[in-house]
């Protein structure tokens, strides 16, 4: 149990790359923050920066109330979860689980109680004496989660741990990862480049990209007020529909020539409108329509239907009602109280 | 292949056993003549038949061997202990090189693998001199240290073992870093049981390698209390004085050919085993 503190931490890879360019990030004591981003934005660099596995180029990461920039990886009193597992296939998933405090001396009595517990937490007991390679992809999931409770370390870290199960599976581990820190209560990191599993598990959520933080925040915070186009169309699935419009007037332009009047307005000129895709709403006929919009193609999801399309030459997707019917042009309504503003050159969000 | 003709299993099969007898046939025509007598080989035709003189002739190879030369017995142990050697040696120090190339950081290390690699392309006999030079200068002729030390490096084997390690997943290493297990540790723990198939594979070829070395026992040994058993088959049928005894020499080679035989035989499940139950 600690707290994990991040500070202006950079990774510069021989060659010049700078991988992580000064994240600062304070990990409160229990709580779990994921970090999620698209491929080569960082997160695991810096994933593996806390875990000692790579040099700390600039800044400090601090574990508890110890600097551990010089601290051997095994020295941190962190367990880490990867993604292909790393489970050692000559050992039976016993010594898999107690490998790791028989090399730091711990009686015997206590590996055996520690590891009884762990598999009792995780329904792995029938399998203790089974190799890695005679279980199923979730059971190797779970004694790598195993392998990490058993050292009842300070802090977890876990680095894509779902990415190689099938979604179903996934699913279900992600409902069980969650439910498990919760009951150990042990501060951990999370790295994921899938958003739904960032939404779903994060205490708070870290949006990286490029090596620098997008934005900091609950999952909701982080859904509801994005701070820039890039957190807009990462996180939230269909993605945030973003296109370039025009304000003035104290009015929000959109196709067809209509206007939406929201309560405020940040700014004026040309803005990119950010719009959730279920903030839009079929409009009972063309003129009570903000939009129209054409369809291109439709997926059905059960639970809601996708139209996609474009509608003034931007590509737009809206959610509606299954049970709608359906033509080519539909007229949309928009909510205007959900509607985002970002700025045009910067992408960050207009207040 | 899924071809079910009987013409083609015919002649798989016919393809098969004509290999079969290419290979056995020296082997049985060698058995046969060390059962003969000493005088089935004057009529100058080889005999294809069992006599009925093997015991005999394997008791006389054993014990007494030939004139002026050392009982085939202690040829035997000879080059058991120098295939064992070499084989032991050549797979400690390989590995452990291997080990030293993939897995640490140290200045010259590309420069240190490619030295290795580029000693493949010598053979024993480019550096024979040299090194008789001075395994002579170190007192190590006639001795079992001066048999198997020279050719104890093997850049074949360090080749192989870095190749496999470096199928080894990073995650591995990481997670013994992470479970407290320094280098040695991970060598002893990880590294050494996930080459354990490996290991046996190389143990059969350097065994046969070492069994069969012919050149470089020839120059280091003048001592026939040192003498390998190949060498010394060679050394039978040179024999000044009289027509080589047949019967006895082709006994010998069937001797010689034991060993490494067992030894196949033996590794030969561990190969199955690891291509039935691959670790990763």
């Amino acid at each position: 149990m600690a707290r994990v503190q991040i500070d202006k931490v950079r990774k510069v890879y021989a060659g010049g790359v700078e991988a992580v360019k000064g994240v600062s990030l304070d990990i409160a004591d229990g709580e779990l923050v994921v970090l999620v981003g698209p491929s080569g934005c960082g997160k695991s660099t810096l994933l593996r920066m806390v875990a000692g596995l790579e040099q700390i180029s600039d800044g400090k990461i601090s574990i508890g109330d110890r600097v551990v920039n010089d601290v051997n990886a095994a020295d941190r009193d962190i367990a880490m979860v990867f993604q292909n597992y790393a489970l050692y296939p000559h050992m039976t998933v016993r010594d898999n689980l107690a490998y790791g405090l028989r090399n730091r001396g711990k009686k015997r009595e206590e590996i055996d109680r520690r590891v009884t517990d762990a598999a009792k937490i995780l329904e792995i007991g029938d399998f203790l004496d089974r190799k890695p390679r005679q279980l199923s992809g979730g059971q190797r999931q779970r004694v790598a989660m195993g392998r990490a409770i058993v050292r009842e370390p300070a802090a977890f870290l876990f680095d894509e741990p779902l990415s190689n199960l099938d979604a179903k599976l996934r699913v279900q581990m992600r409902g069980e990862i969650k439910q498990l820190q919760q009951r150990l209560k042990t501060t951990s990191l999370y790295v994921t480049h899938d958003q739904l599993e960032a939404m779903t598990l994060a205490d708070r959520l870290v949006v990286l990209n490029k090596g620098k933080v997008e934005q900091v925040g609950r999952p909701l915070e982080v859904y509801r007020k994005p701070a820039s186009t890039f957190v807009a169309s990462f996180i939230g699935s269909p993605a945030m529909n973003l296109m370039t419009t025009e304000i003035g007037d104290g009015k929000v332009k959109l196709g067809n020539g209509t206007t939406v009047r929201p309560a405020h307005l940040p700014a004026s000129g040309n803005v990119v409108l950010g719009l959730r895709p279920e903030d839009a709403t079929l409009a009972a006929s063309e003129a009570e329509a903000h939009l129209v919009l054409t369809v291109e193609f439709i997926e059905e999801l059960g639970a809601e239907r996708l139209l996609h399309g474009h509608s003034d030459g931007q590509k737009m997707t809206i959610s509606v009602d299954p049970d709608t019917p359906l033509s080519d042009t539909v007229p949309v309504r928009v909510n205007d109280k959900a509607l985002h503003f970002f700025d045009v050159g910067t992408g960050q969000r207009l207040q | 292949m899924v071809e079910n003709r009987p013409i083609f299993t015919f002649f798989a099969h016919l393809t098969l056993i004509l290999g079969v007898i290419i290979v056995v046939f020296p082997i049985y025509v060698a058995f046969i003549a060390s059962t003969q007598g000493s005088s089935s080989f004057l009529s100058g035709v080889v005999p294809m038949l069992p006599a009925g003189h093997m015991i005999e002739n394997y008791r006389t190879i054993l014990d007494s061997g030939f004139a002026a030369s050392a009982p085939v017995w202690r040829m035997l142990v000879n080059s058991f202990v120098m295939a064992l050697g070499i084989t032991v040696g050549k797979i400690a120090i390989s590995i452990i090189s291997a080990f030293a190339i993939v897995y640490f950081r140290f200045p010259f290390r590309t420069l240190a693998f490619w030295v290795i690699f580029v000693t493949l392309m010598l053979p024993v006999e480019v550096r024979i001199l040299p090194t008789y030079s001075v395994a002579a200068g170190l007192n190590l002729l006639n001795s079992y240290a001066g048999l198997i030390l020279p050719v104890i490096a093997s850049a074949t084997a360090t080749f192989l073992f870095r190749q496999f390690f470096m199928t080894i997943p990073d995650e591995l290493l990481e997670a013994a870093m992470l479970d407290n297990a320094g280098p040695l540790k991970f060598f002893k723990d990880i590294v050494l049981p996930l080459s354990r198939t490996n290991i046996a594979a190389l143990f059969v070829i350097l065994f046969i390698y070492g069994w069969n070395q012919y050149l470089w026992p020839l120059v280091i040994t003048t001592n026939q209390n040192m003498t390998t058993v190949v060498v010394g088959i060679q050394q039978m049928v040179n024999s000044a004085d009289s027509d080589p005894r047949w019967q006895l020499v082709m006994g010998t080679s069937i001797l010689a050919l034991l060993p490494p035989v067992l030894v196949v035989i033996f590794f030969q499940r561990w190969f199955i085993k690891g291509l039935t139950e691959p670790e990763k």
